[in-house]
């Protein structure tokens, strides 16, 4: 009686993931070992000419200068968003329910909309330069819109929640006895917080990393909303390479290399959560 | 510590994350076309908004594409969260693995790798792509919203159930679906909110036949400022907000 509609089930769910998320991922690898075809996109022979030329000095330059973009946004958020966490997790809890939902408003928003919004603000003739000039503390607009700077604010706007969010949840979870019993062994505060609670929040910080890192080398219409030509992200480059310059080769390695750093960032926290252990968080 | 430190500094941070998103709605009632100087209050954008057709139009296929992603997805994340919960079978662990692995990749690569898939099945990129993809990123979190609901349930129900010779079907039915409805009607309204506001995944696999509005926003605020999408994200952000509001006080009722 039982067995027609747990088969249904697991052919149904099944049969989704392996249409629309394994198969086109191996199609990716396969396009990404393929020939170039201005007529069918990819065609044979196998080899590894999209590899190569992920190194040619003109995208190696694209790609240094978009993760280093990226590392900015990363720290940026960071340096934000720890001491934020840290006086979230302090206020008492019932205001705390709606601080978050304050954090959460935003990603629930159109993040194009948002992009935008800062347009209004760093243009040239915007609201930042205006206010300065009636400050008086500059004389002449600043050119604030289309540089590197733009696109790191942009891309700090957009993902400090998701930075802010994995870190309150390990500051939430950190045991105030721990906390007292490194300050009852003589521990002073700069002590206790190195030794103490930055070892203990590591997961929450790499989480935090894992989940701006990525997306701030992906998210194409920043840059091309705030950072002009010269500001690309490695989002821009497959971007391109695949409705543009059809070259899907190319844009297919590239898109394994964001995934290999997915990869390698998601060990990197699975191997400090298990360093901490299960008890200590 | 003294108290007002940790204050200022939310309050500080609250506030960089909100003004921009201020200014955009109190920019989209300016006169001005310009859009820096204040000249005045006015509904024009929005007049210009809803009498331009191709905006609507736009509008509409957002809607439903969002109404059909949110639903289709909720279905089928159900069900996944169903038979990872109740059922075990053969490569249960993979099945987790590949919608974590989609939860967590760039969307960028979701994107592009269902653009292959489309074309080489020839499949004409339109609505029906835009669906298949929606529902594939929204379903990860539908997922999770009704797993967490189902591991804080009292395993005796279904038992219970079983015992008095409900069939399988039956009870999913009326025992636990009863039981996992906030987070079904939460998990709809994250699918909904996410769809709407996709840029990355649909810039790749929409066609000319299906505009949809966060790619006709793209094309307008690439270049320079419009002041209809002062408007148009004003609107967006109302909606938005009672969605969240729904899905929020849904979760919390539940909870009581």
């Amino acid at each position: 009686m039982q067995q027609p509609f747990r088969t249904a089930v697991l052919v149904l769910v099944w049969g989704w993931l392996l249409l629309l998320v394994l198969a086109p991922n191996l199609l990716v690898v396969g396009a990404s070992v393929m020939t170039r075809d201005s007529a069918t996109f990819i065609s044979l022979p196998l080899n590894l000419d999209a590899y190569r030329q992920l190194f040619n000095p003109l995208y190696l330059d694209v790609f240094l200068h978009s993760l280093y973009m990226a590392a900015m946004t990363t720290l940026v958020c960071l340096l934000i968003g720890y001491p934020f966490a840290w006086a979230l997790s302090k206020v008492p809890k019932q205001r705390q329910m709606l601080l978050i939902f304050l954090l959460i408003v935003p990603f629930w928003t159109n993040s194009l909309v948002r992009t935008y919004a800062l347009k209004l603000i760093l243009a040239t003739n915007g609201l930042l330069n205006n206010a300065l000039m009636s400050l008086g503390v500059i004389d002449t607009p600043m050119q604030m819109l289309y540089t590197e700077g733009a696109v790191i604010i942009g891309l700090v706007y957009l993902l400090l929640p998701f930075m802010i969010l994995p870190l309150y949840a390990v500051f939430d979870g950190l045991r105030e006895d721990l906390l007292r019993a490194s300050h009852d062994l003589g521990a002073g505060r700069l002590s206790t917080f190195i030794h103490v609670i930055v070892p203990l929040t590591l997961p929450g910080v790499l989480a935090g990393i894992m989940l701006v890192l990525l997306p701030a080398m992906g998210l194409f219409f920043v840059p091309d909303i705030l950072g002009g030509s010269r500001n690309l992200l490695v989002g821009n480059v497959i971007k391109n390479q695949f409705l543009d310059a059809r070259n899907w080769p190319f844009g297919a390695a590239a898109s394994i290399m964001l995934t290999l750093a997915m990869a390698f960032l998601m060990l990197a926290h699975r191997l400090s959560k298990r360093r901490i252990g299960e008890d200590g968080v | 510590m003294s108290r007002w430190l940790p204050r200022t500094y939310l309050t500080l941070v609250y506030m960089l994350l909100y003004v921009p998103i201020m200014v955009l709605v109190v920019f989209s009632f300016n006169e001005s076309r310009t859009g820096y100087e204040w000249g005045g209050f006015s509904l024009r954008w929005y007049e210009a908004l809803f009498n331009n057709r191709a905006m609507v139009q736009a509008m509409w296929n957002s809607l439903w594409l969002a109404l059909s992603a949110a639903t289709v997805s909720t279905v089928i994340g159900a069900l996944t969260a169903l038979a990872l919960h109740r059922y075990r079978f053969r490569g249960k662990r993979v099945l987790n693995g590949m919608l974590f692995v989609v939860m967590m990749s760039p969307e960028i690569v979701l994107a592009i790798s269902l653009l292959g898939l489309f074309l080489l099945v020839g499949l004409q990129l339109g609505y029906v792509s835009l669906l298949l993809a929606h529902v594939t990123f929204c379903l990860p979190f539908v997922v999770i919203t009704v797993m967490a609901r189902l591991n804080g349930f009292d395993e005796a129900l279904p038992e219970a159930a079983r015992d008095l010779g409900a069939s399988d079907f039956i009870m999913t039915r009326t025992v636990l679906l009863p039981v996992i409805m906030p987070a079904l009607l939460a998990g709809w309204l994250l699918g909904f909110t996410l769809s709407l506001d996709d840029v990355v995944v649909s810039t790749f696999v929409s066609g000319p036949s299906y505009e949809i509005l966060p790619l006709r926003i793209y094309s307008m605020v690439r270049v320079g400022l419009k002041p209809e999408v002062n408007a148009l994200g004003t609107l967006l952000l109302v909606f938005s907000l009672v969605m969240l509001m729904l899905s929020q006080w849904i979760l919390l009722r539940s909870k009581r």
